[in-house]
């Protein structure tokens, strides 16, 4: 497979990969710099812009609010979402064809159309509180990725095992937690991750479910960017790279990236 | 038996769905189908307006057009990379592949702002002209069609590649040796066996990319403001600074309409134009 690629399509690749990672580079660079606006390379080194994510009372408040969102949002998913993936695929036949086009429901409808329907639905009819429906949108958001990843993993199992367990007296709730949750381990850690990275980069859905208070990381960010234009930017975003690559090192040494990949 | 322990495990995410999902939107798509004004077009004179204002039909065009192109420069962006990647030895592939997730992992404003960044008015692109003389006055990149394309070609691009690399790692071997044994070159090769065993796969990515960059809000919001107003942004217009929720509901009726459309006729053109289907 490694006879002669033509060099002009190497020189193509590698500009492509300047391409996608100079500007995350001049983001690093520019986070560093000691001036009061934005410039690469650096102009004096410093880490103040640092200090200044957690000066701003806002970008706090919003912080823990995407983390409360991406923890309890996945977690919600993976708690309705293994038990719809199990069923995918332990009773497929007893079930209708529409219920997996169902769970793809919300990736295939725009996020932007999901959000504005839920501000209307959820938070203006029904009169949930702000934060509550915030939650709502996110877990719906990651539902999807949950059934799908969970559902490859267990389209591997041996169900036979399952039943195996079952016929020698064992209880079928004991089992799924015995014999099944842990042959489908890898998969759900794949599924939490995989959920966390979308909620916590989210706008579309947040954009119409934050309230006087209540808001998320990315929303904050846009308004920030509206006023000032400041190094906080590029700190910020260099805090959620290195999260970035400390959840891409915890994936590879546990289950090789390819399953990001799928 | 099985069919009630199936819909027990089933039905709370299939409640969730068609609770908080489908009920939802579909009182949005409602909501646009109504004897608004009485104007000679029925139920649906919403529609009616949206269409009668050219300020609204060009949003809707300039949306098409911008997600047309970046799909378009995507795919032959992505699967040039791609084909290199795949053929790449097995330690580098996997560097290469690590290096296209990661910006995949990170967040659309993040990426974006990195655009903002480079093309302002004091960007780094524009001051790097000035001192190399090039230019006199900076440029003005920001806000213009092509600062959105982009950006967005700069977003989607490590999708397309590796769904690609995906695909064409996917083609058996065999087949390309098997077409350069019988006197095939590499171009021919490419463009008789692997280009269309790839076509499935590059009908999917130009699904993901075209309906993911038709419907995306940031990178249009930040590097198209106002005055390149897309799909996305302007439902935000609409819903959150004017207080217009039927004209909202419009604007979001369409995208899904279009989106809806996009993969049922893609996916079906998938299937026809698959050669290894039966």
């Amino acid at each position: 497979m490694t006879n002669r690629i033509h060099p002009v399509l190497i020189a193509f690749t590698i500009l492509i990969y300047l391409f996608l990672l100079g500007p995350l580079i001049i983001i690093f660079g520019a986070s560093l710099s000691d001036t009061t606006y934005l410039t690469f390379p650096p102009q004096g080194l410093s880490l103040r812009w640092f200090e200044n994510i957690w000066e701003i009372s806002a970008f706090r408040r919003t912080i823990v609010t995407s983390l409360q969102m991406a923890i309890l949002g996945t977690s919600i998913a993976l708690l309705i979402g293994i038990p719809a993936a199990y069923a995918l695929n332990r009773y497929r036949i007893a079930l209708p064809g529409w219920l997996s086009t169902l769970f793809v429901l919300p990736i295939l409808v725009p996020e932007i159309v999901i959000g504005f329907s839920l501000l209307r639905s959820v938070t203006v009819q029904a009169g949930i509180p702000v934060w509550y429906a915030l939650l709502i949108g996110h877990t719906l958001l990651v539902i999807p990725y949950v059934i799908r990843v969970v559902s490859a993993s267990l389209a591997s199992f041996d169900f036979s095992i399952e039943e195996a367990a079952v016929s020698l007296g064992s209880h079928p709730a004991k089992t799924f937690f015995t014999i099944v949750l842990p042959n489908i381990r890898s998969g759900v850690i794949a599924a939490f991750i995989l959920s966390f990275i979308t909620s916590i980069n989210d706008v579309s859905v947040s954009l119409f479910l934050t309230g006087p208070g209540i808001s998320t990381l990315p929303i904050q960010l846009l308004a920030h960017m509206e006023q000032f234009f400041d190094p906080t930017i590029a700190s910020v975003s260099v805090v959620l790279m290195l999260l970035t690559i400390i959840v891409m090192i915890i994936v590879e040494r546990t289950l090789g990236l390819a399953i990001v990949a799928k | 038996m099985k069919r009630i322990a199936g819909w027990m495990l089933a039905s709370p995410a299939t409640l969730a769905i068609t609770l908080l999902l489908v009920l939802p939107v579909a009182a949005t798509i409602g909501m646009t189908f109504g004897p608004s004004d009485g104007g000679p077009w029925g139920i649906v004179q919403p529609y009616a307006n949206f269409f009668d204002s050219a300020f609204q039909r060009r949003v809707l065009w300039r949306t098409f057009e911008v997600a047309g192109w970046v799909t378009v420069i995507s795919l032959a962006a992505g699967l040039v990379t791609a084909y290199v990647v795949a053929r790449c030895p097995p330690w580098m592939k996997s560097t290469l592949v690590v290096l296209a997730v990661f910006p995949l992992l990170t967040g659309v404003v993040v990426r974006s702002f990195a655009w903002l960044v480079l093309l302002g008015r004091q960007g780094m692109i524009n001051e790097f002209l000035l001192w190399t003389g090039m230019i006199e006055a900076p440029l003005s990149m920001l806000y213009t069609p092509g600062a959105v394309i982009v950006a967005m070609v700069y977003i989607f691009v490590p999708l397309m590649v590796l769904v690609l690399v995906g695909v064409l790692e996917n083609i058996p071997e065999d087949l390309l040796q098997a077409s350069s044994s019988l006197g095939a070159g590499p171009v021919a090769s490419f463009v008789q066996v692997t280009l269309p065993l790839a076509v499935p796969g590059l009908i999917v990515g130009a699904v993901l990319v075209f309906t993911a960059s038709f419907t995306s809000y940031a990178t249009p919001h930040l590097l198209g403001g106002s005055r390149q107003m897309m799909m996305g942004t302007f439902l935000q217009q609409r819903a959150m600074v004017a207080f217009d929720w039927p004209g909202a509901a419009v604007v979001a009726a369409i995208m899904l309409a279009v989106i809806v459309a996009t993969v049922l006729v893609m996916t079906r053109l998938a299937r026809r134009l698959n050669p290894m289907a039966t």
